[in-house]
Formats: structure tokens, C-alpha cells, sequence
């Protein structure tokens, strides 16, 4: 395959991890953005929704598209709930002290992550996709004759891969409509703005933090149902989601949510391509001294603006 | 009595109690008790910034691996002798520490411990690129003939726990001191109100930095003498979890005492220990003990003592 086409194969690919990074890190930065807490065992919760799709669908076996919409609905809502039980039961009690709840967070990662490979056991499993069909892409190129449609060889995807983007874009834009257009999302803008005085307003702070905690969850179980199809479900497997979620966070600015998905797209694509010209461990140092670098002489982020 | 006595006689004390369990425990137990007094020698570096300073760092790991590799590469590579190579390794953890806290330092709260954390991350990440010297994640064998300093063989038992044991006993006593002294008095002033320490005139950043330095260094002389007495160094040292450990043992221990990261290391070495034989999900232990550690006892043990029945604990 020559250059160009292979650059469009790995910006495709890098879209993909670019679409559920940007709902795993918005799920992080608008736990961050609302409840000023740094949630550490976030990469679990999107571990753990892989986990629940892979058994989901392994109890219903009808049809591999019915069992995954099934684990579509039910590993977001399972992943919300353990949340808000775990905002209940730990976080609230330490009144939500950003240091303390980076300490009990990481405890929190243990226990799920422990807890998953006692059940779950430590083998990775996949999920089947509900549909999969291999399609070939064109390329255009300058020939004598102008434009000439060719088909390399190599050069295809799959319907189940264009769906994830697709799907991703969709539920972003359900989740801005809720936050821009609907009380619920006014009321959660203005516990952003200023809790207290959203408290004085009569606004059930608490509840408004517990939702929130268990949507940041939802988003990230629900990035990787889609993912799991592509990438098998395994008890480590939220390890590299919670690193790439908090780099793009901060790059985008701490709790900027469009920011956010800018930085996703941005980091997605570019790990995408960086991994074709440089080793996989390099293009982490590059990216893990990016993060400390940016939080070190820009900490409201590159996109971000300064706090006033 | 009053309390600098009664903190020099309970160190003295300790100290006494560590000898004596040295001859009456098995050789299994005092196997174990020279590494947590290694790793006790890390929580306790890792205290002073944590306890003391209430600086909290995710990136620990790399200082101790600084040390580790510091004596390890030298030793490997080089042929440098034991003594000298824990040197390199002193060096190189004060170096790094001395970079990092330049740097870290310029943010503070939740950006300083992401920003440590990064920096260990990214510290893991060149041991693993750097494989051809440092064999990654297999990390690599001290030979046990290079173990010794002039005709001291540091990997017989006796000799290693009682190195061990000196090395954990100076940087005890060192501490002990140092947190009496004015420039001890000023980080706990730094870490209960920084607005009012630097309005009375203290230069809190440099207060800070030398506090980041000497944890940073101790740690590093932890990380050398696990590599030097137990004769390995791997990558796995500087992993997260090596960054966790001593924020655990410290929690569970008493933040802020000198005898707790003692009481920490002890209890969470051994309740891992007893924990993996029965299952390999051991960190379930960990992660359980720190969620428990800041609902109910975010002082630990040593401050439930110091609070309850010693108010002049150290």
C-alpha cells in the first residue's frame, strides 16, 4: 500500500480511538467540571462496562445484535448505579476533599479491579459484534486523465467500525442537548458555577453529584460496550483508557467539556498516526511529559482559559 | 522527662525491640523484617513529604527506582563496587528529586499529584525503552559475589537484616532529629496554613523543595539498598503501585509520626503476605484498607495513639 492510502487506514483507526476516548474523558472531565474531584477509578468503570457487555451477551444468545443492544442498555445503567452506590457509601462521607478522594478513588480502582479478576477471572474475552461487514474503501488519485477512482488492496474497513463514529458523535450530541437545552442540565450548570449558591436556590446538591458521578460512569461503560467488540474485555484493560482520559482532560482545559472533545479528536487521531512513525512505548513518554509539562506551565489547559 | 527524652528513648526503644526480634524470630520473619525495614526507610522519605510537608505525591516510584538503578546500572554495567555504587545511586535519586521538585513544585493540590504521577509514568516508560540496559520488566540479577562491601557479604541473612537495620536506624534518628529542629516546625507550618507561614516570613518554596530533595533522596537510598541487599532491580519498582505503597503504609501507620511508616509497613507487608496465599487478587486487600484508611482513621494507627493516649508522640 503506498503512503497515502496507509495514512488514511491509520486516521480511520485513530478516529475510532478518538470517539471513545471523547466519551471516556467527558465522562472524566465533567465529574471533574461539576464535583471537583479527580475520580481515579474511572478507567475501571469502563473496564468494568466491557466486562458487564461480555456477559450480557454471552446470556443471550438469541442474536448476536439483540444481546448487544441489551449491553448496551443494561452495562451503562449497572456502571451508573455502582457509582452512585460508591459516591454514597465513600465519596460524600469525605465531603468530596479533592485530595482524600484521589486516595479512596484509587482504592475504589483496587477493589473493582481485584474484585473482577476473582470473577471474571484473568483471561481476555471477546464480544461478537452485532454486525460486521467488511467494506472496501476507494482512493482518489491524479493520474493523466484527472481524477482516477482506484480500490487498493488493504484499503477497507468494517460497518461495525463507521458505526462506533457515528454512534459516538450521536451520543455526544445527546449529552450537549441535555446540558444546554434542559432543566436538568441548567441545574447541573449552575452546581458547576457555584454549588452554594445552587444549594440556597433550593438545588439538591448531593443528588445533582451522585447523578453526575454515575453519568461520568455511564459515558465511560458505554465507550467501551462500543469498543468491546473491537478490543477484547479484560480485567487491565482500564488502565491506558484513564491515562489517554486524563491527558486529553487536561490538554482540553480541567472541566471545559467542548475543550474536551477537541483534545479527544486531537489525541485519538494523533495516536493513530504518532504510532506509525514512532514505538508505542515513545509515543506514551511523549505524551505522559506532554501532560505534566502542560499542567506544569499552562494548567488551565492549551484550549482552556486562564482561571479568573 | 520531657518530650524531646521521651521521643529520643521511644526511637532508642524501637530500635532495641528490632534487635532483639532478630534473634528470636524464624529466619522466614527476619527475611521479611529486613525488607520492611528497607521499605519502611521509603514510607519514611516518603512521610516527610506527605506527613510532614502535606505534599502528596502519585510518583514516589520514581525516586526509589532512581536509587535502585542508580546502584544497579553501576554495579551492572560499569563494575563499580557496592559502596561506591550506592553513592551513584544517592546521586541519582537526589538529582531527579532535585529536577521533579523544581518542576512539580510549580503546581500545587490535585495538579501536583497528576504532575508526579506523570513524571513517574514517564520515568517507568524509559526503563521499559531503555531495555537493552535495564532488561524492562524481567529486570535484571545483582551477582550475589558483588554483594558485599570490603569483606562484608550483604546477601548472607544475618548481615543483610543488620545492614538493614543500621540503614533504617539512621534515617529513623535522622528524622527523629530533623522534625524537632526550626526547619521541621516550619514544614508542619507549611502544611497547616501556607498563607500564614510564608506572611511570617518563611520562603515557602524553597521550604518545600529542600522537603522534596531529602524524601526524594531517602527514598532513592531505599530503592539502592533493596537492589544491593535482596540483589534485584526491575521495572516493576517503579510502576504505580510502587507510588501507592508508601502513601498506604504511611496512611495506615499515622501520617505525620516518625513511627508510623514503621507500624504502616509492618501491618500492610504482612496482611498482603497472609492475603496471597489464599487468593491472587491480593491488592483487593490494599484497595479495601485505603478506602477504609481515609473514612475512618485518616490519622492511622500512630495518631490514634497520639491522640487517644501519647500526646507527645513524635
Amino acid at each position: 500500500m503506498e503512503f497515502g492510502p496507509y495514512l488514511f487506514i491509520a486516521s480511520l483507526e485513530g478516529a475510532i480511538t478518538a470517539a471513545v476516548l471523547a466519551l471516556t474523558a467527558v465522562g472524566l472531565s465533567i465529574v471533574f467540571g461539576i464535583m471537583r474531584v479527580v475520580n481515579v477509578a474511572h478507567g475501571e468503570f469502563f473496564m468494568l462496562g466491557a466486562v458487564i457487555a461480555w456477559w450480557v451477551t454471552s446470556m443471550i444468545t438469541a442474536h448476536p445484535a439483540l444481546g448487544f443492544v441489551a449491553a448496551l442498555i443494561v452495562a451503562p445503567l449497572l456502571v451508573g448505579l455502582l457509582a452512585i452506590v460508591s459516591d454514597h457509601l465513600v465519596l460524600r462521607r469525605i465531603n468530596y476533599d479533592p485530595e482524600r478522594t484521589i486516595v479512596a478513588t484509587i482504592g475504589l480502582l483496587y477493589v473493582i479491579q481485584q474484585t473482577t479478576l476473582m470473577t471474571f477471572g484473568p483471561e481476555a474475552r471477546p464480544v461478537e459484534a452485532p454486525f460486521n461487514k467488511r467494506i472496501a474503501l476507494p482512493w482518489f488519485e491524479l493520474g493523466e486523465n484527472g481524477f482516477v477512482l482506484t480500490w487498493p488492496w488493504g484499503l477497507s474497513t468494517t460497518t461495525y467500525k463507521l458505526a462506533v463514529i457515528a454512534a459516538a458523535i450521536v451520543i455526544l450530541l445527546i449529552l450537549w442537548l441535555v446540558m444546554s437545552r434542559t432543566r436538568l442540565g441548567l441545574i447541573m450548570r449552575a452546581t458547576q458555577l457555584d454549588s452554594e449558591m445552587a444549594q440556597a436556590h433550593g438545588i439538591h446538591v448531593d443528588k445533582v453529584y451522585a447523578l453526575v458521578f454515575g453519568l461520568g460512569a455511564g459515558l465511560a461503560a458505554l465507550g467501551a460496550v462500543l469498543i468491546v467488540p473491537i478490543q477484547q474485555a479484560h480485567y487491565l484493560m482500564g488502565g491506558d483508557p484513564l491515562l489517554l482520559s486524563f491527558i486529553v482532560v487536561i490538554i482540553g482545559g480541567l472541566g471545559s467539556v467542548a475543550g474536551t472533545i477537541v483534545a479527544a479528536v486531537l489525541i485519538g487521531m494523533s495516536d493513530g498516526i504518532i504510532s506509525v512513525f514512532f514505538t508505542p512505548t515513545l509515543a506514551k513518554i511523549i505524551a505522559t511529559l506532554l501532560v505534566a509539562f502542560v499542567l506544569v506551565f499552562r494548567p488551565q489547559g492549551l484550549f482552556g482559559k486562564p482561571e479568573r | 522527662m520531657n518530650n524531646s527524652m521521651r521521643s529520643f528513648a521511644l526511637h532508642l526503644f524501637v530500635l532495641a525491640i528490632l534487635v532483639v526480634l532478630f534473634f528470636t524470630v524464624s529466619e522466614y520473619h527476619s527475611g521479611n523484617l529486613a525488607r520492611i525495614l528497607v521499605l519502611s526507610v521509603y514510607a519514611m522519605g516518603y512521610n516527610l513529604l506527605f506527613g510532614y510537608t502535606g505534599l502528596l505525591s502519585l510518583g514516589h516510584a520514581l525516586f526509589f527506582a532512581s536509587g535502585m538503578y542508580g546502584l544497579g546500572l553501576a554495579m551492572q554495567h560499569l563494575g563499580t563496587p557496592a559502596a561506591p555504587a550506592m553513592l551513584v545511586g544517592l546521586i541519582s535519586a537526589f538529582v531527579v528529586s532535585a529536577v521533579i521538585g523544581f518542576l512539580a513544585l510549580r503546581t500545587s493540590g490535585v495538579a501536583f499529584m497528576i504532575v508526579t504521577l506523570m513524571f513517574a509514568q514517564a520515568g517507568y516508560l524509559t526503563i521499559l525503552l531503555a531495555g537493552k540496559y535495564t532488561r524492562g520488566d524481567e529486570g535484571f540479577v545483582i551477582p550475589q559475589a558483588d554483594r558485599a562491601i570490603g569483606s562484608i557479604d550483604l546477601s548472607q541473612s544475618d548481615t543483610r537484616y543488620f545492614a538493614a537495620l543500621i540503614l533504617f536506624a539512621v534515617c529513623f534518628l535522622f528524622i527523629g532529629w530533623l522534625v524537632q529542629t526550626r526547619f521541621g516546625k516550619t514544614l508542619v507550618a507549611i502544611r497547616e496554613n501556607p498563607e500564614r507561614a510564608r506572611m511570617l516570613g518563611y520562603d515557602i518554596q524553597r521550604h518545600k523543595l529542600l522537603a522534596v530533595i531529602i524524601s526524594g533522596t531517602l527514598s532513592g537510598a531505599a530503592g539502592a539498598a533493596y537492589a544491593l541487599l535482596f540483589g534485584y532491580a526491575g521495572a516493576t519498582f517503579s510502576t504505580v503501585q510502587y507510588s501507592i505503597y508508601p502513601l498506604l503504609w504511611v496512611l495506615l501507620g499515622g501520617a505525620g509520626t516518625t513511627i508510623g511508616p514503621l507500624i504502616g509497613a509492618i501491618f500492610m507487608t504482612y496482611l498482603i503476605d497472609i492475603s496471597s496465599e489464599y487468593t491472587n487478587a491480593y491488592m483487593l486487600i490494599a484497595g479495601l484498607a485505603l478506602i477504609f484508611l481515609t473514612l475512618f482513621a485518616p490519622h492511622g494507627l500512630a495518631g490514634v495513639l497520639r491522640k487517644k493516649w501519647l500526646p507527645w508522640l513524635p
